[in-house]
């Protein structure tokens, strides 16, 4: 790895681009500002994209802040390595398809990434501007975003090269961010893939979750096009373990199997109330506006609207929540969180954009307990206020209630994003499979095969609620460690070379 | 795609469909459901299985117009396409030999509750099946139910059919008459509301399966929520079937009115 990454460096062409600029006039340079629509006018609609975008000027400017380190501690931040040097230097000397092919080698998705990834905790919190010179670091992100974005407009993506077919056919459940690069990785090596999604629209949370105002659909879109171009299958309104069972599969002669079915279960607070109308999970709430169309008029799935919305919790689901809320009429759409700005699993950039949007915060608050009407529909909520004490396990501080705290303020709908749980339909169906105390299903963290050895796992399934870049990293090393095995076992029966070809 | 091969009226406002969908007509089981979406435009609505072709490929659905989409959805013809369609879902009936089987069906509800009248007659039990409706024109399936019970008394409100009353009038009298093991009831909420608290005064096991309010039907959303035993449960994935006497029927009626005022307003856009 070292090796390679030094090679790289050392080609001519990035040899002569770091004498072309001094760093002294680089670290001069002001990071970019990501230019987006205006907040009064994004908040009339549903489905405009907030960030618009780099032009090449600026994108080749911010490229130029980069000062392509000997040691790219960058890097180290990526969940997923991406060459990032040689990615940002090919934008610095307008080979735009160079640093989108350079995204590919390492990562299946990067217009997806460069849009959702949490940049500031990951490689641009390791950028030497951040950790040296205390300044902001390289966009590293709108960059990602910006080559990723340059070749899907350009009209010429480039389909990876794919190994000649194997007719060996495995099989992928759930299509989110961890089957879509697995699917991608074994079609280049030559495998008859096949993606079974339980819903009627592939994609997985990229779809049903995260709103079109930060990830439009037509980006994952391409993403879905160039692997059906690979040869990969979709069968949607598919439930591996009900519409067929993993034994019938086998039976129709799949081989191996990468379970992604994400960590789908939404977690309720169970406190007084939270069965009144009008409190639903993020997943309801933005599964009806994405994935059902429910805030368009000409569809049928209805969607409920108020005054005074509030979404409890302070992560990316939280966020995306409220901004939905917004956007669909609130006049009050207020983020309770429990604990302080500072302790946000968000992004930063979501919760940015919040506060543009007028989103209210209610940090270092908790409720205890809903009231409805004669209806059933919830009226009231109650709060108690809340303070930061010790730290916890996870590092950040843990808060603790203020005694006699409690208050009540006027609510119509209630959106509860305190998290997921591992979707319990594949584990349910595999008694033999071995699954953690929390029901995600354990695998061998280097191989991603689970205590069944045809059975690899990997995303949010194994990890709980993680990352679109770490469901990523985990397809791809799944469809490594699957192809590894195949061909163990394929070896193995040399002597009855029928038993895995032609099973079907 | 899946298309409607049959469709039969059983009233002004309930049908039912028989649709091409053979996997799922080969795995699903008794008290099984599905999902299904019209068009782009549709909803997604859970329905359950009322019977299944596994040689012809096909399952059962019987319909009432409530919604735009049931109302859409019963006006779909033979030959028409559904655009997607996703099952078995939801837990299996626990089917076993106790003895004398209490089935007891309100409405559309006698669809979901045919198959497990099935399920429990084959099992080697005793089974005798109350029906009960408005009146006499909503009295479905009778035919089929007939076949898999060895009683069937059939109540109408108005009496227009059989005997007047409601469902728990007739399944009082079986109960006051003969030992009943274990009794399962299917209909509107509050017909299975006041089941259950007969026979709960009786001591018989009974089993609700619940209609509740579903988007995905896989556990993700928790629209289907509802209480039981003080515990919250998902409907989609830990039912539709519950322990009758541990059910919050009075939250799950309220619940299902939880769209009530979004589904008049999109009522009035499409009839203008
Ligand atoms: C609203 C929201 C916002 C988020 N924002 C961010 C963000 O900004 N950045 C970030 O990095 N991460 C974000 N995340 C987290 C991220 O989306 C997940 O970590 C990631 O999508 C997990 O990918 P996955 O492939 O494991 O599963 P998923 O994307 O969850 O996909 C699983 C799929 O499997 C299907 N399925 C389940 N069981 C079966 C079965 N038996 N048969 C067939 N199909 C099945 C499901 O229907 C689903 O479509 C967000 C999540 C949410 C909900
Ligand atoms: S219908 Fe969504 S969780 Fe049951």
């Amino acid at each position: 790895m070292e090796e390679y990454l030094k090679i790289e460096r050392e080609k001519e062409w990035r040899v002569e681009l770091r004498t072309k600029l001094k760093n002294k006039e680089r670290t001069t340079i002001e990071r970019v500002q990501m230019p987006g629509l205006d907040p009064i006018e994004r908040i009339q609609y549903q489905d405009r994209e907030v960030n618009l975008g780099l032009d090449e000027a600026s994108a080749i400017t911010e490229a130029s802040r980069c000062m392509d380190c000997v040691n790219p501690t960058c890097i180290e931040g990526c969940p997923v390595s991406i060459n990032i040097p040689k990615f940002i230097k090919n934008i610095e000397r307008g080979e735009m398809h160079e640093a989108a092919k350079t995204l590919k080698e390492t990562s299946a998705l990067p217009a997806v990434c460069g849009r959702v990834c949490p940049q500031e905790k990951q490689c641009e919190a390791q950028c030497f501007y951040t950790l040296k010179l205390k300044k902001e670091p390289v966009a590293i992100g709108y960059l990602e975003r910006f080559a990723a974005d340059f070749e899907q407009n350009s009209g010429s993506i480039s389909v990876p090269e794919t190994a000649e077919k194997n007719n060996i056919k495995v099989a992928a459940i759930g299509s989110g961010p961890a089957s879509l690069s697995f699917a991608g990785d074994m079609a280049k090596l030559g495998y008859d893939v096949t993606v079974f999604e339980a819903l009627h629209e592939v994609g997985g949370v990229l779809k049903y979750g995260i709103p079109e105002f930060r990830l439009p659909n037509r980006v994952v879109d391409v993403e879905l096009a160039s692997l059906e171009k690979m040869g990969v299958k979709f069968e949607r309104n598919f439930i591996v373990g009900r519409t067929a069972s993993f034994d019938d599969l086998k039976e129709e002669g799949f081989h191996a199997f990468f379970v992604a079915s994400g960590a789908g279960l939404p977690r309720f607070m169970n406190i007084p109330g939270e069965n009144f109308n009008g409190i639903l999970s993020s997943n309801e709430y933005l599964t009806r506006v994405n994935l059902m169309n429910a805030a368009k008029s000409e569809f049928d799935t209805p969607v409920l609207r108020g005054k005074n919305i509030a979404v409890i919790g302070g992560g990316n689901t939280a966020m995306d929540s409220v901004r939905t809320a917004k956007r669909l009429g609130a006049e009050r759409a207020m983020i309770v969180y429990r604990r302080s700005r500072e302790e946000m699993p968000a992004r930063v950039e979501e919760v940015l954009h919040a506060e543009e949007e007028g989103i209210e915060f209610l940090n270092l608050n908790n409720p205890i307990e809903y009231f409805a009407d004669e209806n059933g529909r919830v009226n009231r909520m109650r709060l108690q206020k809340m303070e930061l004490g010790e730290p916890d396990a996870s590092g950040r501080r843990r808060p603790v209630v203020v005694e006699g705290s409690e208050y009540d303020i006027p609510v119509d709908v209630v959106v509860v994003a305190i998290g997921v749980s591992p979707n319990p339909l594949v584990p349910s169906e595999l008694p033999e499979l071995k699954v953690s105390r929390w029901g995600t299903i354990e695998v061998d963290p280097e191989t991603m095969q689970s205590s069944i050895p045809d059975l690899f796992a990997g995303g949010d399934i194994v990890r709980g609620g993680a990352t679109v870049i770490l469901a990523m990293g985990d397809g791809r090393k799944a469809a490594a460690g699957m192809h590894q095995y195949l061909q163990t076992k394929q070896n193995n029966l040399v002597s009855e070379p029928s038993a895995i070809k032609n099973a079907d | 795609m899946y298309q409607i091969v049959q469709k039969e009226q059983f009233s002004e406002k309930v049908v039912k469909l028989v649709v091409h969908a053979p996997r799922i007509a080969r795995s699903r089981k008794p008290g099984h459901f599905i999902i299904l979406r019209i068009d782009e435009q549709g909803e997604r609505i859970p329905l359950t299985i009322a019977q299944a072709d596994k040689g012809a490929g096909t399952i059962s659905l019987v319909v009432q117009k409530v919604g735009i989409s049931s109302t859409r959805l019963c006006e779909m013809n033979p030959g028409d396409q559904i655009l997607d369609l996703v099952g078995p879902l939801g837990k299996a009936t626990h089917i076993h030999k106790v003895g004398t089987v209490l089935a007891c069906g309100g409405g559309v509800g006698i669809a979901p509750l045919l198959p497990i009248v099935e399920g429990f007659k084959k099992a080697g039990n005793r089974v005798v099946t109350v029906l009960a409706a408005r009146s006499k024109d909503l009295i479905i399936l009778e035919k089929e139910i007939r076949q898999w019970s060895d009683e069937v008394i059939i109540m109408t409100d108005d009496g227009s059919y059989g005997n007047k009353g409601l469902v728990t009038t007739g399944a009082e009298q079986v109960i006051q008459r003969e030992q009943v093991d274990e009794c399962i009831a299917i209909g509107p909420a509050v017909m299975m509301k006041f089941t259950a608290l007969l026979t709960q005064k009786y001591n018989i096991p009974t089993q609700a399966s619940l209609n509740a309010i579903m988007v995905d039907g896989t556990g993700m959303c928790g629209a289907c929520r509802a209480s039981v035993g003080g515990e919250t449960k998902f409907t989609c994935i830990d039912g539709p079937e519950f322990n009758a006497h541990q059910i919050d029927f009075d939250e799950l009626i309220l619940r299902l009115g939880g769209y009530k005022n979004e589904e008049k307003e999109a009522w009035e856009r499409v009839i203008g």
